[in-house]
C-alpha cells in the first residue's frame, strides 16, 4: 500500500486534477507540485506481503514488484528500511520534519480463537505459518510440528487455502518456487496426508476466491472428500446468485458432491492425500494430548444458520463434534496495532479511525491499505485504496487544509536523529545488494532466490 | 481551429512538441463525462498538450481532451493501423493507432496511457487491473472468455456484462474504431468517491 500511495504522489502532481469544483478553480490558480515521498520500513527489506504474504507458488502476483521498484528508484522517491517508527523515530517527529505522514503499516497482528488450549504446542495462526514459509525473520523458529496425519485449518479465505496448498503440494513442485528452504525441508518430511478447512457458516459464505478453489481442486496427488449432508439446498440457490458467488458455488458443488469422469476417477483414486471443508463448525476447544504438551484434537461446536442472503449468521445448535488432529492452524483474520500513541486507533475495528484516508482528528497524518479499511482484499482493492488516499492527500494540499507553504527539512532532520541514535537506515541500492545475493543463492537451488532469514545477515550484506 | 456543434463553441489551440516524431491533430471526436479543466501533462514525447478554454457565459462548460500518439517505431505507410480508443478512470479519451497482433495491455504500456494502476500482475492472470469495458458490438464478436479470465475478472470493481481484461485482448483489424474504457469514477466537489 505504502508503494501505490508513493507512485501516485511523485507522478508530477498536478494538484487542480484532482479538484473537480470549477468554482474554486475558476478563483484559485492551482499550481502544480512535485512531491519528494520518502518510505520507512522496519525491515531491512522492502515490500511487505508482497514478500512475505503472497504464496511462493504466486509467483505472478509478485510481479507487482516491478512497478514498486520503479516508483523506488524515482528521483523524488527514497526508501529507507531497517527504521522502526514508533521506536527509532516518533511519527511526532517525522510530523516535524514533513509537510505530510502516510501510515501504511498493515496488519502485524492476528485474531484469536480465544478458546482453551490455543497455547499448545501444534497450534499456530496462519499469521505466523505464512511467515514462517516465506521467510519472514521473527518466524524463523516456528518449527511447526509436521508429524502428525490430519491439520485443521479454522477459516475459509484465500490465507487458509494458501496454507492447505503449502501443506499438500507435491514437494516437486514447491521446490522450484521461493519458498524458505526450512520450510521446504520440513514439508519433505511431513507426515500430513488431511486437511480440514473448516468455517463456521455453510459453502455460500466461503470467503475464498475460485481461482484459489481451482487451485485445490487441481491439486496434483490429492483428492477432495466432503460431507454432502452439509450441501443440502445449495443447488436450489445457483440461479439466484451473482455470476462470481455463482461460479464459485458451482466448482465447489462439483468438487464436494458430483461424480467425477474417468479421468478424475483415477486421479483420485491414486491420490495420497485429501482436502475438505467443513461447513457450520466453530472452535470450542483443542483438546490436548496426554502428556498436555500437544494438540491432539479440536472439539467444535456445529452451527445452523439462520437469516438469508448477505445476512446469514452462525447460531449454535448444542451439538458438539470432536475431530483428531495434531495441527491447528487458525486463519480467521489478520489485524492491526497501534503504532505510536500519537495516532488515533480504533481498537474495536483494528483500523486507524479516518475518512478517506484522512487521519480523524490530527492534520498531517492520512493512512492507506488494511490499516485504513481492515486486513482483507485483493491486489486491485488496496491498489485503489492507496490511489485514493494519494488523491485526499494532494486535494488537501490544493484546498490549502494541508500547509505546505512552510520549508520542512524532510529526511535531512530524520537521518540526523536516527544516526544521533546509532540507527543505520538501508537504502534501496542497499536492498539491491540483498536482492542480488538472495537471487544468486536461489539460483544454485534452481529457486527463484533464497531468502536470508535474519536481519543481521540482512544488514551485513547490505553495507558490504 | 474553431469546431462548432449546436449552441456551444469550443475552441482549440494546439502546441507542438519539441521532437518531429509525433504530430498533433485536432480530433473530430467530442467526449462528455464531466467538467474537466485540466492542462494534461505527459511524460512521453508523443504526447501533445492541449489547452481549451470554454466559453463561462454559455452555461454548461464543456472541455475535450484528446492526444494521439502514434507508433514510431513503425512509419510505414503500407502498415495498416487499427485506431482504439481508450477513456480513462477520470473520463479523458485518448485515441491510438496500433498494429494487430498485440494485447490491449501492450498497447496501455507500449503507448504509455494515462490509465491509473494498469496492468498490475503483467498479464499473466493475478489480477483484474487491466479491466476493460466493450461496446456490445465489438464484446460479442471477440473470442469466447476462459475460465481462468473469468476466474479473475469475476473480482474486478465495476464489472459489467460486456468486460474482459486486456491483457487477454488481441488487437485484430476488425477492432478498427473501437472504443474501450476503464470503470468511470465520480469525484464530486468535495472529493467523495461514487461510480458510474
Amino acid at each position: 500500500a505504502g508503494f501505490y500511495t508513493a507512485q501516485h504522489l511523485v507522478k508530477v502532481s498536478d494538484v487542480s486534477a484532482q479538484i473537480l469544483d470549477q468554482s474554486f478553480l475558476s478563483q484559485n490558480p492551482v499550481p502544480i507540485y512535485y512531491v519528494q515521498v520518502d518510505i520507512y520500513e522496519r525491515l531491512p527489506v522492502p515490500f511487505g506481503l508482497v514478500r512475505f504474504g503472497v504464496a511462493p507458488d504466486h509467483p505472478e502476483v509478485k510481479n507487482v514488484i516491478n512497478t514498486f521498484t520503479q516508483t523506488a528508484r524515482h528521483a523524488r522517491c527514497s526508501f529507507h528500511g531497517n527504521v522502526r517508527v514508533g521506536k527509532d523515530v516518533t511519527v511526532e517527529e517525522l510530523q516535524e520534519a514533513y509537510h505530510a505522514v502516510v501510515l501504511s503499516y498493515g496488519a502485524e497482528g492476528n485474531r484469536t480463537m480465544g478458546v482453551p488450549g490455543e497455547d499448545l504446542a501444534g497450534v499456530y495462526s496462519a499469521k505466523d505459518f505464512v511467515g514462517w514459509y516465506n521467510g519472514l525473520p521473527r518466524n524463523r523458529d516456528l518449527r511447526p510440528d509436521l508429524s502428525c496425519e490430519t491439520a485443521v485449518i479454522l477459516g475459509q479465505g484465500n490465507v487458509a487455502l494458501d496454507v492447505a496448498r503449502m501443506l499438500l503440494s507435491p514437494v516437486d513442485i514447491l521446490k522450484k518456487t521461493d519458498i524458505t528452504q526450512h520450510a521446504l525441508d520440513a514439508l519433505a518430511e511431513s507426515s500430513v496426508r488431511r486437511v480440514l478447512i473448516v468455517g463456521r457458516r455453510g459453502p455460500l459464505q466461503v470467503a475464498c476466491t475460485i481461482k484459489e478453489l481451482r487451485e485445490m481442486v487441481n491439486l496434483p496427488g490429492t483428492r477432495p472428500e466432503m460431507e454432502v449432508s452439509e450441501f443440502e439446498g445449495i443447488a436450489e440457490t445457483l440461479k439466484a446468485l451473482a455470476r462470481p458467488r455463482k461460479r464459485l458455488t458451482e466448482l465447489l458443488l462439483k468438487a464436494a458432491i458430483e461424480t467425477p469422469g474417468k479421468e478424475e476417477f483415477e486421479r483420485w483414486n491414486r491420490a495420497e492425500r485429501a482436502w475438505g471443508f467443513r461447513f457450520l463448525r466453530r472452535p470450542l476447544e483443542v483438546l490436548p494430548s496426554t502428556d498436555l504438551i500437544r494438540a491432539a484434537g479440536i472439539r467444535l461446536a456445529v452451527n445452523r444458520l439462520e437469516g438469508d442472503g448477505e445476512g446469514v449468521w452462525a447460531v449454535a445448535t448444542g451439538e458438539v463434534e470432536d475431530v483428531e488432529c495434531g495441527l491447528v492452524i487458525s486463519s480467521i483474520g489478520y489485524k492491526s496495532l497501534p503504532i505510536d500513541p500519537a495516532v488515533p486507533f480504533d481498537a474495536r475495528k483494528a483500523i486507524i479511525p479516518n475518512t478517506m484516508g484522512r487521519v480523524q482528528q490530527t492534520a498531517g497524518l492520512y493512512c492507506s491499505g488494511w490499516v485504513k479499511r481492515g486486513p482483507t482484499g485483493v491486489i486491485a482493492t488496496t491498489m485503489n485504496d492507496s490511489f485514493d488516499t494519494a488523491r485526499t492527500l494532494l486535494q488537501d494540499i490544493g484546498k490549502g487544509t494541508l500547509d505546505v507553504s512552510t520549508v520542512k527539512p524532510g529526511s535531512q532532520a530524520v537521518s540526523a536523529l536516527l544516526e544521533k541514535r546509532g540507527v543505520k537506515p538501508v537504502s534501496f541500492s542497499d536492498w539491491e545488494k540483498i536482492d542480488s545475493e538472495e537471487t544468486r543463492r536461489g539460483e544454485t537451488r534452481g529457486k527463484p532466490r533464497e531468502k536470508m532469514l535474519d536481519v543481521g545477515e540482512m544488514l551485513q550484506v547490505a553495507r558490504a | 481551429m474553431v469546431f462548432t456543434r449546436g449552441p456551444l463553441t469550443t475552441q482549440f489551440t494546439i502546441d507542438t512538441p519539441q521532437s518531429n516524431m509525433a504530430r498533433c491533430l485536432h480530433l473530430g471526436s467530442f467526449l462528455f463525462t464531466k467538467m474537466v479543466n485540466t492542462p494534461r501533462i505527459s511524460m512521453g514525447v508523443k504526447t501533445c498538450l492541449i489547452k481549451t478554454w470554454t466559453p463561462h457565459s454559455q452555461g454548461k462548460a464543456i472541455s475535450i481532451h484528446s492526444a494521439i500518439h502514434y507508433n514510431s517505431e513503425n512509419n510505414s505507410l503500407s502498415e495498416e493501423k487499427v485506431i482504439i480508443h481508450f477513456i480513462n478512470q477520470d473520463g479523458i479519451k485518448t485515441t491510438t493507432a496500433v498494429t494487430e497482433g498485440q494485447t490491449l495491455l501492450d498497447v496501455v504500456v507500449n503507448k504509455n496511457l494515462d490509465i491509473r494502476g494498469f496492468g498490475a500482475c503483467e498479464g499473466t492472470l493475478a489480477c483484474s487491473t487491466c479491466h476493460l469495458i466493450f461496446d456490445k458490438t465489438f464484446y460479442e464478436k471477440m473470442e469466447p472468455i476462459v475460465d481462468e479470465e473469468m476466474d479473475m475478472l469475476d473480482l474486478a470493481y465495476g464489472l459489467t456484462k460486456t468486460s474482459r481484461l486486456g491483457c487477454q485482448v488481441t488487437v485484430q483489424k476488425w477492432m478498427d474504431g473501437m472504443t474501450v474504457q476503464v470503470p468511470q469514477e465520480v469525484r464530486d466537489a468535495v472529493g467523495s468517491k461514487g461510480s458510474q
